[in-house]
């Protein structure tokens, strides 16, 4: 009885998919699915090498010094990193002195000890980057966690920066509605081509790097890549570094655990 | 229950002796999992993953209670509670990408498993219960895990919860109502949150209640063998312990070098970048994906695009999706072959490795591609294989294949020969 309703059951269900994976294969045929420029024209992202990449992976500090600055004297008009504590900023190799001056430049909005008043006070070292206020249209995303919130981040963020370009002739004549509109700015690695954001790094020297690096386009959306890679994940550098102690711990008692499996089944196996 | 052979525990000191008549709490250790537990000597290494799934269920309670006394189940602010972890927490983000990696691991092992199940028949008699149990544990484990993604309030934990609840809505009459008491609202928000962060807390604990159960139903008939000859005497088996747990033993060092290699150097792969995303209701996201434990059953829910007469088409699918893992609680009378084993079930075997495992695999990919062709195509075909082969082949193959010989013993198949069959009286041999 049971394998009766079951028959009948798997063929209830073949049923309805044959008709849908017919309807699927009529409609594949006659109306083959309209491309879309996105389809045609996204480029994925550029290759980029970080010093962060790969299994033994390390941040250059000197490179996320670079990296900051753009960030701060640029992206920072508009982007928070409202994750990021300017304690971290330890890492990048800056001095308590100089984490406290970087701090005190920023307005903070804090609840005063003596009134509980909220009142703006010069940040600390342990404030979080403040929110940014952006008075355009739209909303410009917190970059804490950029490099992380697209795949391939890194090259994502370099390719984004120096990937602004006209749009292509080709495009509008393939595609007359997907004309980029006034106000947006075509750039082939945005997944939909056209963003609010124009390009914000736009000439060499922008930024006065204090390391003597020459400060062009492409030297200076690599630095801030490789900084947002690092805003996205401080810990990186500790993880990769405990992940090896921790794997070569595991690999010695994996081979050590194998021979005690093979020293007490000695003799019982009998091939 | 056990094999009259099995060593009998006796304690060995006075203590001891006062523990056993007080507490036997060695005792039960000594039976369950030490030397008085019998175990087939030719189980493979199939046979780990039961342990390793306990071992995931452990690590993932151990990280997830961590977790818990850092997170903050509110939609304001869970979020950054979760990047509160990965950055100022001592060793949070080693908690976090241990938890969500576990997930995954858990599944790994736990597919494994099942699939080792179907493949050496471990569900047929005298193992029924065992395999009931094991199906439910499957599914609260999903629950589980679907809670779980929705935690970190990000892009897709908030769709997420949107869309699977929302299948609820497709059930006629009662379906938006249901769907509303599930979400506590109309959409997901605070009260969703909070009752999936509580019920994601319980649940792993129902788990290992259910997980006991499926263990002592084990312990009842034993573990089951790659001859799927049950064990007839001494020479069959060998005590768990030290041999299976120095077996077991090794393969947890290898499990746990895979996954360390996951939590340490790509603890993303398996994540979505959208989940770096605050949710945000006024925004979907391109593709919804589950994690890609679920894709199998999700590329079944999208099967169906079609309505049939005047069932809609996304109500066919949730029924198909819900009936893809239900039906394995029939799986033990639908399959009447009295072989358990694939080995000596030539028809079947072919079924599993040229039917069921391709069509799984369509399934995993196709779950995770975007709703077009030819992936909509592909998961329509492996889906009607799917159901097919459960519910109409295997109940036709078992009653038309000629299975090849079994070997009399576990014994003889490990060793060519079996003296105690020899000394047996004939009428034994059948």
């Amino acid at each position: 009885m049971i394998r009766i309703l079951s028959i009948l059951a798997g063929a209830f269900f073949s049923l309805a998919l044959l008709v849908s994976l017919g309807t699927g294969v009529y409609t594949f045929a006659t109306e083959p699915a309209a491309e879309t420029a996105e389809h045609a024209f996204h480029e994925l992202p550029k290759k980029l090498h970080l010093a962060s990449d790969g299994l033994f992976g390390h941040f250059d500090r000197q490179q996320l010094q670079r990296g900051f600055k753009v960030y701060q004297e640029v992206c920072a008009a508009c982007h928070s990193i409202k994750h990021v504590a300017f304690r971290d900023l330890a890492a990048l190799g800056y001095s308590p002195a100089e984490i406290k001056a970087v701090a005190a430049k920023a307005t903070i909005a804090a609840p005063d000890p003596l009134t509980g008043e909220v009142k703006d006070r010069p940040g600390l070292a342990a404030d979080k980057f403040p929110p940014v206020t952006y008075a355009g249209q739209g909303v410009p995303p917190d970059l804490s966690l950029i490099a992380k919130a697209r795949g391939n981040g890194g090259p994502y963020v370099y390719s984004l920066l120096t990937g602004y370009a006209a749009q292509p002739s080709d495009l509008v004549k393939r595609f007359p509605d997907s004309k980029t509109p006034s106000g947006l700015h075509y750039n082939p690695y945005f997944a939909n081509l056209n963003l609010a954001m124009a390009a914000p790094l736009t000439g060499e020297g922008q930024v006065t790097y204090s390391d003597g690096t020459k400060a062009t386009v492409d030297q200076m959306s690599q630095d801030v890549a490789a900084f947002l890679v690092w805003t996205a994940e401080p810990t990186l550098e500790k993880r990769l570094q405990t992940g090896w102690v921790v794997l070569g711990f595991l690999l010695f008692a994996t081979v050590l655990g194998y021979f005690a499996y093979r020293n007490v089944w000695a003799g019982q196996k009998g091939h | 229950m056990s094999f009259p052979w099995a060593k009998e525990y006796t304690p060995s000191t006075p203590l001891m002796v006062w523990l056993d008549e007080k507490l036997p709490l060695p005792r039960l250790i000594h039976g369950a999992v030490g030397g008085g537990y019998e175990v087939p000597r030719n189980i493979n290494y199939m046979w780990n993953f039961g342990f390793l799934a306990g071992l995931c269920l452990v690590i993932q309670i151990i990280t997830g209670v961590v977790l818990a006394m850092h997170y903050a189940a509110d939609a304001s602010v869970a979020f950054n509670s979760t990047e509160h972890i990965m950055r100022d927490v001592n060793w949070g983000w080693l908690m976090r990408y241990a938890h969500a990696n576990g997930a995954s691991a858990f599944f790994v092992v736990i597919y494994l498993h099942i699939f080792r199940g179907f493949y050496f028949g471990s569900y047929k008699a005298p193992r029924e219960m065992i395999w009931l149990l094991g199906v439910v544990i499957f599914l609260l484990m999903m629950a589980t895990a679907f809670m779980g993604y929705v935690l970190p309030w990000g892009q897709m934990s908030f769709w997420g919860a949107q869309v699977i609840t929302g299948l609820f809505g497709a059930i006629p009459l009662v379906g938006e109502p249901i769907q509303q008491w599930l979400l506590g609202g109309f959409a997901p928000d605070n009260a969703t949150l909070n009752r999936f962060f509580s019920l994601h807390f319980l649940l792993p604990f129902v788990t290992l209640g259910v997980v006991i159960l499926h263990i002592w139903a084990l312990h009842i008939p034993g573990s089951s063998n790659p001859t799927g000859v049950e064990v007839k005497s001494e020479s069959d088996t060998l005590p768990f312990f030290p041999y299976f747990v120095a077996k077991d033993g090794w393969t947890i060092g290898l499990f746990l070098l895979i996954y360390s290699a996951f939590v340490f150097m790509m603890p993303n792969a398996l994540g979505h970048p959208d989940n770096y995303i605050p949710a945000n209701p006024m925004q979907t996201p391109a593709h919804i994906v589950p994690e890609w434990y679920f894709w199998p059953f999700y590329a079944i829910l999208r099967a169906f695009t079609v309505d049939l007469l005047f069932i809609p088409a996304k109500l066919m699918g949730v029924l198909a999706m819900f009936a893809a893992i239900l039906m394995w609680f029939f799986l033990p009378w639908l399959d009447r072959s009295p072989v358990r084993s694939a080995t000596y079930r030539p028809l079947y075997r072919k079924f599993f490795w040229f039917g069921l495992i391709p069509a799984m695999l369509v399934l995993f990919w196709c779950g995770g591609a975007p709703a077009a062709e030819p992936y909509v195509m592909l998961s329509q075909i492996a889906s009607i294989y799917y159901f097919a082969h459960f519910l109409i082949i295997l109940p036709i193959v078992s009653s038309i294949e000629r299975p090849d010989p079994l070997p009399f013993s576990i014994t003889e198949a490990v060793l060519g020969k079996d003296d105690a069959a020899l000394l047996a009286p004939p009428a034994a041999k059948l």
